[in-house]
Protein backbone atom coordinates (compact mmCIF):
# COMPACT_ATOMS: atom_id res chain seq x y z
CA UNK A 1 0.00 0.00 0.00
CA UNK A 2 1.29 3.41 -1.05
CA UNK A 3 1.47 6.09 1.80
CA UNK A 4 -1.09 8.64 1.42
CA UNK A 5 0.05 12.40 0.93
CA UNK A 6 -0.13 14.44 4.05
CA UNK A 7 -1.60 17.85 2.58
CA UNK A 8 -4.47 19.23 4.87
CA UNK A 9 -6.57 19.89 1.85
CA UNK A 10 -6.64 16.49 0.49
CA UNK A 11 -6.84 14.70 4.21
CA UNK A 12 -9.99 16.60 4.54
CA UNK A 13 -11.55 15.01 1.21
CA UNK A 14 -11.44 11.58 3.55
CA UNK A 15 -13.32 10.16 5.72
CA UNK A 16 -13.27 10.22 9.86
CA UNK A 17 -12.63 7.50 11.77
CA UNK A 18 -12.87 8.85 14.98
CA UNK A 19 -16.63 10.97 15.13
CA UNK A 20 -18.06 13.81 17.08
CA UNK A 21 -20.01 13.75 19.85
CA UNK A 22 -17.26 11.83 22.32
CA UNK A 23 -17.55 13.20 25.79
CA UNK A 24 -13.84 14.40 26.07
CA UNK A 25 -13.54 17.66 27.95
CA UNK A 26 -13.70 21.06 25.50
CA UNK A 27 -10.20 21.37 24.18
CA UNK A 28 -8.49 18.31 25.49
CA UNK A 29 -5.34 17.22 23.49
CA UNK A 30 -6.37 13.42 23.72
CA UNK A 31 -8.93 13.04 20.55
CA UNK A 32 -6.51 15.34 18.50
CA UNK A 33 -4.21 13.04 18.58
CA UNK A 34 -6.51 10.29 17.76
CA UNK A 35 -7.62 11.64 14.81
CA UNK A 36 -4.15 12.37 13.41
CA UNK A 37 -3.50 8.78 14.07
CA UNK A 38 -6.41 7.56 12.70
CA UNK A 39 -5.98 9.86 9.55
CA UNK A 40 -2.41 9.39 9.07
CA UNK A 41 -3.04 5.82 6.92
CA UNK A 42 -5.81 4.31 4.73
CA UNK A 43 -5.01 0.48 6.43
CA UNK A 44 -8.16 -1.09 8.05
CA UNK A 45 -7.16 -0.56 11.93
CA UNK A 46 -7.83 -2.50 14.84
CA UNK A 47 -7.76 -0.48 18.38
CA UNK A 48 -7.37 -1.96 22.01
CA UNK A 49 -7.76 0.89 24.63
CA UNK A 50 -6.35 0.82 28.42
CA UNK A 51 -9.04 2.27 30.63
CA UNK A 52 -9.05 6.20 31.01
CA UNK A 53 -10.40 9.42 29.53
CA UNK A 54 -10.52 8.43 26.31
CA UNK A 55 -11.68 5.37 26.87
CA UNK A 56 -14.76 6.35 29.21
CA UNK A 57 -15.45 8.96 27.11
CA UNK A 58 -15.49 7.88 23.88
CA UNK A 59 -17.27 4.60 24.44
CA UNK A 60 -20.57 5.34 26.53
CA UNK A 61 -23.33 2.30 26.10
CA UNK A 62 -25.13 2.79 22.88
CA UNK A 63 -22.44 5.27 22.30
CA UNK A 64 -19.00 4.69 20.31
CA UNK A 65 -17.23 7.52 18.60
CA UNK A 66 -14.95 5.27 17.19
CA UNK A 67 -15.59 4.02 13.55
CA UNK A 68 -12.86 1.19 13.71
CA UNK A 69 -13.49 -2.37 15.88
CA UNK A 70 -12.25 -1.59 19.12
CA UNK A 71 -11.59 -3.19 21.99
CA UNK A 72 -11.80 -2.46 26.18
CA UNK A 73 -11.52 -4.98 28.60
CA UNK A 74 -9.31 -3.37 31.53
CA UNK A 75 -6.68 -1.10 33.02
CA UNK A 76 -3.84 -2.83 32.60
CA UNK A 77 -3.94 -5.18 29.43
CA UNK A 78 -4.71 -3.24 26.32
CA UNK A 79 -1.38 -4.12 24.95
CA UNK A 80 -2.21 -7.72 25.83
CA UNK A 81 -5.48 -8.01 24.70
CA UNK A 82 -4.10 -6.16 21.23
CA UNK A 83 -1.59 -8.70 20.84
CA UNK A 84 -4.06 -11.88 21.67
CA UNK A 85 -5.98 -9.53 18.65
CA UNK A 86 -3.20 -10.05 16.76
CA UNK A 87 -2.13 -13.46 17.58
CA UNK A 88 -6.01 -14.57 16.39
CA UNK A 89 -5.89 -12.80 13.41
CA UNK A 90 -2.52 -14.43 12.25
CA UNK A 91 -3.99 -17.72 12.88
CA UNK A 92 -7.09 -16.91 10.96
CA UNK A 93 -5.52 -15.78 7.61
CA UNK A 94 -2.67 -19.18 8.19
CA UNK A 95 -5.64 -21.21 8.92
CA UNK A 96 -7.61 -19.94 5.43
CA UNK A 97 -10.34 -18.34 7.39
CA UNK A 98 -10.16 -15.37 6.90
CA UNK A 99 -8.59 -13.13 3.94
CA UNK A 100 -5.38 -10.94 4.89
CA UNK A 101 -6.67 -7.14 4.27
CA UNK A 102 -3.00 -5.84 6.03
CA UNK A 103 -4.92 -5.13 9.34
CA UNK A 104 -2.89 -3.10 11.59
CA UNK A 105 -3.38 -3.06 15.32
CA UNK A 106 -3.22 -0.26 17.89
CA UNK A 107 -3.50 0.12 21.31
CA UNK A 108 -4.13 3.76 23.11
CA UNK A 109 -3.07 4.17 26.33
CA UNK A 110 -3.39 7.24 28.60
CA UNK A 111 0.08 7.62 30.61
CA UNK A 112 -1.26 6.00 33.91
CA UNK A 113 -2.23 3.20 31.68
CA UNK A 114 0.80 2.54 30.31
CA UNK A 115 3.58 4.23 32.32
CA UNK A 116 2.29 2.53 35.55
CA UNK A 117 -0.76 0.12 35.80
CA UNK A 118 -0.10 -1.24 31.87
CA UNK A 119 3.57 -1.12 32.08
CA UNK A 120 3.92 -4.96 32.94
CA UNK A 121 1.38 -5.82 29.71
CA UNK A 122 3.34 -3.65 27.54
CA UNK A 123 6.56 -4.82 28.24
CA UNK A 124 5.40 -8.41 27.59
CA UNK A 125 3.87 -7.62 24.30
CA UNK A 126 7.40 -5.34 23.39
CA UNK A 127 9.27 -8.38 24.58
CA UNK A 128 7.25 -10.93 22.36
CA UNK A 129 7.55 -9.21 19.26
CA UNK A 130 3.85 -8.60 18.19
CA UNK A 131 2.99 -6.99 14.69
CA UNK A 132 1.35 -3.82 16.58
CA UNK A 133 1.58 -0.22 18.03
CA UNK A 134 1.28 1.28 21.26
CA UNK A 135 0.20 4.89 21.41
CA UNK A 136 0.50 6.43 24.70
CA UNK A 137 -1.31 9.93 25.12
CA UNK A 138 0.81 11.45 27.89
CA UNK A 139 -1.05 13.88 29.78
CA UNK A 140 0.95 13.32 32.92
CA UNK A 141 -1.36 12.34 35.28
CA UNK A 142 -4.61 10.20 36.15
CA UNK A 143 -6.52 13.39 35.46
CA UNK A 144 -9.57 10.99 34.79
CA UNK A 145 -10.07 9.99 38.31
CA UNK A 146 -8.74 13.62 39.38
CA UNK A 147 -5.86 14.60 38.59
CA UNK A 148 -3.49 12.13 41.01
CA UNK A 149 0.22 11.70 40.24
CA UNK A 150 1.51 9.00 37.80
CA UNK A 151 4.99 8.03 36.73
CA UNK A 152 4.92 11.14 34.33
CA UNK A 153 4.27 13.63 36.27
CA UNK A 154 6.83 16.06 35.70
CA UNK A 155 8.91 17.64 38.36
CA UNK A 156 7.33 19.95 40.86
CA UNK A 157 3.57 19.30 39.02
CA UNK A 158 0.89 19.95 41.54
CA UNK A 159 -1.67 17.22 42.06
CA UNK A 160 -4.10 15.80 44.37
CA UNK A 161 -1.75 13.24 45.44
CA UNK A 162 1.34 15.70 45.75
CA UNK A 163 0.45 18.76 46.52
CA UNK A 164 2.46 21.87 46.98
CA UNK A 165 2.24 23.48 50.18
CA UNK A 166 4.04 23.26 53.23
CA UNK A 167 5.21 19.51 53.22
CA UNK A 168 6.40 19.12 49.59
CA UNK A 169 7.17 21.34 46.63
CA UNK A 170 4.70 19.48 44.38
CA UNK A 171 6.28 16.13 42.93
CA UNK A 172 9.74 15.85 44.35
CA UNK A 173 10.51 13.62 41.30
CA UNK A 174 11.22 13.39 37.71
CA UNK A 175 9.79 12.00 35.33
CA UNK A 176 10.03 8.69 34.18
CA UNK A 177 11.49 8.23 30.42
CA UNK A 178 9.43 6.00 28.81
CA UNK A 179 10.27 6.45 25.39
CA UNK A 180 13.53 4.91 26.74
CA UNK A 181 12.57 2.08 28.19
CA UNK A 182 11.05 1.25 25.61
CA UNK A 183 13.51 1.82 23.22
CA UNK A 184 15.64 -0.57 25.69
CA UNK A 185 13.43 -3.20 24.84
CA UNK A 186 15.43 -3.65 21.36
CA UNK A 187 12.33 -2.71 19.57
CA UNK A 188 12.50 -1.63 15.66
CA UNK A 189 10.43 1.68 16.29
CA UNK A 190 10.20 4.21 19.06
CA UNK A 191 9.30 7.91 18.31
CA UNK A 192 7.89 10.76 20.53
CA UNK A 193 5.47 12.87 19.05
CA UNK A 194 3.36 15.99 19.12
CA UNK A 195 -0.02 17.22 18.04
CA UNK A 196 0.55 20.50 17.47
CA UNK A 197 3.49 19.21 14.65
CA UNK A 198 0.75 17.36 12.84
CA UNK A 199 2.68 16.13 9.94
CA UNK A 200 5.90 14.80 11.98
CA UNK A 201 3.25 12.61 13.49
CA UNK A 202 1.43 11.44 10.75
CA UNK A 203 4.95 11.15 9.03
CA UNK A 204 5.89 8.66 12.48
CA UNK A 205 2.67 6.89 12.20
CA UNK A 206 3.09 6.00 8.39
CA UNK A 207 6.75 5.11 8.63
CA UNK A 208 5.61 3.17 11.48
CA UNK A 209 2.83 0.73 9.91
CA UNK A 210 5.23 -0.09 7.31
CA UNK A 211 7.28 -1.54 10.17
CA UNK A 212 6.75 -5.11 10.75
CA UNK A 213 7.47 -5.71 14.81
CA UNK A 214 6.21 -3.65 17.75
CA UNK A 215 5.86 -0.42 17.82
CA UNK A 216 5.87 2.59 20.20
CA UNK A 217 5.15 6.20 20.40
CA UNK A 218 4.51 8.69 23.12
CA UNK A 219 2.64 11.63 22.41
CA UNK A 220 2.08 14.61 24.28
CA UNK A 221 -1.42 15.23 25.16
CA UNK A 222 -2.23 18.80 27.36
CA UNK A 223 -4.88 18.29 29.15
CA UNK A 224 -6.55 21.95 30.86
CA UNK A 225 -8.27 20.33 33.53
CA UNK A 226 -5.36 19.15 35.35
CA UNK A 227 -2.82 21.43 34.03
CA UNK A 228 -4.53 24.48 35.08
CA UNK A 229 -4.79 26.00 31.92
CA UNK A 230 -7.43 27.72 29.51
CA UNK A 231 -9.34 25.56 27.28
CA UNK A 232 -7.66 27.14 24.15
CA UNK A 233 -4.30 26.45 24.37
CA UNK A 234 -3.42 22.44 24.20
CA UNK A 235 -2.15 23.42 20.77
CA UNK A 236 0.15 26.19 22.14
CA UNK A 237 1.60 24.01 24.55
CA UNK A 238 2.45 21.25 23.00
CA UNK A 239 4.31 23.66 20.64
CA UNK A 240 5.80 25.25 23.96
CA UNK A 241 6.75 21.72 24.91
CA UNK A 242 8.96 21.52 22.02
CA UNK A 243 10.04 24.37 21.51
CA UNK A 244 11.36 24.20 24.92
CA UNK A 245 13.03 20.83 24.80
CA UNK A 246 10.57 19.33 27.35
CA UNK A 247 8.89 16.94 24.79
CA UNK A 248 11.50 16.68 22.25
CA UNK A 249 10.18 15.19 18.56
CA UNK A 250 12.47 12.10 17.95
CA UNK A 251 12.73 8.55 16.72
CA UNK A 252 14.96 5.79 17.38
CA UNK A 253 14.62 3.55 14.81
CA UNK A 254 16.38 0.35 14.67
CA UNK A 255 18.63 1.52 17.47
CA UNK A 256 19.58 4.70 15.89
CA UNK A 257 18.53 7.84 17.34
CA UNK A 258 17.01 11.04 15.26
CA UNK A 259 15.59 13.95 16.34
CA UNK A 260 12.78 14.69 13.57
CA UNK A 261 12.06 18.44 14.85
CA UNK A 262 14.76 20.60 16.21
CA UNK A 263 13.73 23.92 17.65
CA UNK A 264 15.03 27.03 15.82
CA UNK A 265 15.64 28.53 18.82
CA UNK A 266 15.91 26.84 22.44
CA UNK A 267 13.45 28.34 24.87
CA UNK A 268 13.51 28.51 28.62
CA UNK A 269 11.52 25.70 29.97
CA UNK A 270 9.63 28.38 32.48
CA UNK A 271 7.76 29.58 28.72
CA UNK A 272 6.36 26.08 28.97
CA UNK A 273 5.83 26.05 32.77
CA UNK A 274 3.88 29.63 33.16
CA UNK A 275 0.98 29.34 31.31
CA UNK A 276 0.26 26.03 33.52
CA UNK A 277 -1.48 26.65 37.09
CA UNK A 278 0.07 23.64 38.25
CA UNK A 279 3.16 25.48 38.12
CA UNK A 280 1.70 28.15 39.72
CA UNK A 281 4.07 27.63 43.18
CA UNK A 282 7.25 27.56 41.36
CA UNK A 283 7.57 31.01 40.10
CA UNK A 284 7.02 32.13 43.65
CA UNK A 285 9.15 33.58 45.92
CA UNK A 286 11.84 30.90 47.49
CA UNK A 287 11.30 28.36 44.70
CA UNK A 288 13.79 29.76 42.50
CA UNK A 289 16.01 26.42 42.97
CA UNK A 290 12.95 24.24 41.91
CA UNK A 291 12.62 26.36 37.92
CA UNK A 292 16.84 25.53 38.33
CA UNK A 293 16.67 21.84 38.51
CA UNK A 294 13.23 21.77 36.24
CA UNK A 295 15.63 23.01 33.67
CA UNK A 296 19.14 21.27 34.53
CA UNK A 297 17.02 18.09 33.80
CA UNK A 298 15.64 19.03 30.39
CA UNK A 299 19.05 20.65 29.37
CA UNK A 300 20.81 17.35 30.61
CA UNK A 301 18.41 15.21 28.57
CA UNK A 302 18.09 17.52 25.65
CA UNK A 303 22.38 17.53 25.51
CA UNK A 304 22.06 13.42 25.63
CA UNK A 305 19.91 13.36 22.32
CA UNK A 306 21.90 16.04 20.55
CA UNK A 307 24.96 13.57 20.80
CA UNK A 308 22.94 10.41 20.31
CA UNK A 309 21.67 12.13 17.24
CA UNK A 310 24.96 13.20 16.35
CA UNK A 311 26.56 10.09 16.62
CA UNK A 312 23.57 7.60 15.91
CA UNK A 313 24.31 5.51 19.20
CA UNK A 314 22.10 5.08 22.00
CA UNK A 315 23.99 5.82 25.48
CA UNK A 316 22.38 3.51 27.61
CA UNK A 317 23.30 3.03 30.46
CA UNK A 318 25.95 5.70 30.28
CA UNK A 319 25.36 8.66 32.69
CA UNK A 320 24.10 11.43 31.49
CA UNK B 1 -31.35 6.76 20.51
CA UNK B 2 -34.50 5.39 22.20
CA UNK B 3 -34.21 4.41 25.76
CA UNK B 4 -33.08 0.76 25.68
CA UNK B 5 -32.99 -1.50 28.96
CA UNK B 6 -31.00 -4.67 30.01
CA UNK B 7 -33.12 -7.01 27.92
CA UNK B 8 -32.39 -5.43 25.01
CA UNK B 9 -28.79 -4.36 24.92
CA UNK B 10 -26.23 -6.77 22.83
CA UNK B 11 -24.79 -9.24 25.43
CA UNK B 12 -21.10 -8.14 26.57
CA UNK B 13 -21.97 -4.42 25.67
CA UNK B 14 -21.23 -4.55 22.60
CA UNK B 15 -21.94 -1.49 20.37
CA UNK B 16 -23.13 -2.13 16.94
CA UNK B 17 -23.18 0.80 15.38
CA UNK B 18 -19.63 2.44 14.33
CA UNK B 19 -19.40 6.08 14.75
CA UNK B 20 -23.09 6.52 16.93
CA UNK B 21 -21.85 9.24 18.82
CA UNK B 22 -22.80 11.33 16.14
CA UNK B 23 -26.21 10.88 17.73
CA UNK B 24 -25.03 12.83 20.72
CA UNK B 25 -25.17 16.31 20.32
CA UNK B 26 -22.17 18.20 22.53
CA UNK B 27 -22.93 21.93 21.26
CA UNK B 28 -24.61 22.24 24.24
CA UNK B 29 -21.55 22.26 26.12
CA UNK B 30 -20.55 25.72 24.74
CA UNK B 31 -20.25 28.85 26.67
CA UNK B 32 -17.87 30.56 24.02
CA UNK B 33 -19.11 30.45 20.30
CA UNK B 34 -16.48 30.72 17.30
CA UNK B 35 -17.29 33.02 14.95
CA UNK B 36 -16.00 32.43 11.46
CA UNK B 37 -15.60 35.46 8.79
CA UNK B 38 -14.84 34.02 5.50
CA UNK B 39 -13.53 36.91 3.77
CA UNK B 40 -10.54 36.26 6.41
CA UNK B 41 -9.97 32.81 5.94
CA UNK B 42 -7.27 31.72 3.76
CA UNK B 43 -8.39 27.85 3.93
CA UNK B 44 -5.40 26.55 5.90
CA UNK B 45 -7.16 23.86 7.43
CA UNK B 46 -4.86 24.44 10.88
CA UNK B 47 -8.67 24.63 12.41
CA UNK B 48 -9.78 21.34 11.17
CA UNK B 49 -6.63 19.42 12.06
CA UNK B 50 -6.38 20.84 15.46
CA UNK B 51 -10.32 20.79 16.31
CA UNK B 52 -10.66 17.88 19.27
CA UNK B 53 -14.52 17.39 18.19
CA UNK B 54 -14.52 17.46 14.37
CA UNK B 55 -16.45 20.12 14.18
CA UNK B 56 -15.11 22.13 11.18
CA UNK B 57 -17.32 21.58 8.07
CA UNK B 58 -15.65 20.19 5.23
CA UNK B 59 -17.26 20.12 1.52
CA UNK B 60 -16.27 17.60 -0.83
CA UNK B 61 -13.86 19.39 -2.61
CA UNK B 62 -12.21 19.83 0.66
CA UNK B 63 -13.12 23.37 1.28
CA UNK B 64 -13.28 24.61 4.60
CA UNK B 65 -17.33 25.59 5.60
CA UNK B 66 -18.64 26.62 8.57
CA UNK B 67 -19.01 25.19 12.24
CA UNK B 68 -20.71 22.20 13.27
CA UNK B 69 -22.52 23.69 16.04
CA UNK B 70 -24.51 20.49 17.16
CA UNK B 71 -20.87 19.60 18.42
CA UNK B 72 -18.26 22.49 18.91
CA UNK B 73 -17.65 22.75 22.60
CA UNK B 74 -16.28 26.09 22.00
CA UNK B 75 -12.56 25.49 23.58
CA UNK B 76 -11.02 27.89 21.11
CA UNK B 77 -8.15 25.99 20.09
CA UNK B 78 -9.31 26.91 16.38
CA UNK B 79 -9.65 31.15 17.09
CA UNK B 80 -5.99 30.79 18.99
CA UNK B 81 -4.23 28.80 16.21
CA UNK B 82 -6.39 30.88 12.99
CA UNK B 83 -3.65 32.88 10.91
CA UNK B 84 -6.19 35.05 9.63
CA UNK B 85 -5.40 37.07 6.78
CA UNK B 86 -3.20 40.43 6.81
CA UNK B 87 -3.28 40.39 10.58
CA UNK B 88 -6.92 39.74 10.83
CA UNK B 89 -8.47 36.58 12.10
CA UNK B 90 -11.26 34.30 10.55
CA UNK B 91 -12.05 32.59 13.54
CA UNK B 92 -13.13 35.15 16.78
CA UNK B 93 -14.87 33.46 20.18
CA UNK B 94 -17.91 35.41 21.20
CA UNK B 95 -20.03 34.66 24.28
CA UNK B 96 -22.66 32.39 23.51
CA UNK B 97 -26.37 33.61 22.97
CA UNK B 98 -25.11 37.06 22.81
Amino acid sequence: MTTKPLKLKELAKGEERFMHGHRMCAGCGAPIIVKQVLMATDYPIIASNATGCLEVSTCIQQYTAWKIPWIHSAFENAAATISGVEAMYKSLVKQGKIEDKQVKFIAFGGDGGTYDIGFQSLSGAMERGHDMMYICYDNGAYMNTGIQRSSATPFGANTTTCPAGDVIPGKPQQRKDLSRIMAAHGIPYVAQASPAHWMDLMKKVQKAFEIKGPKFMNIISPCNRGWRTRTDDAIMLSKLAVDTCYWPLYEIENGVTKITVKPKEKKPLADFLKPQGRFKHMFAPGNEWMLKQAQEYVDAQWERLLREDASGKDEAGEKV
Amino acid sequence: MSKKFWETLPQGSVVLEAGSSAKFKTGAWRSMRPKWTEENCIQCMFCWIYCPDMAVKVTAEGKRENFDYDYCKGCGICALECPGKKGKKAIVMEEEGK
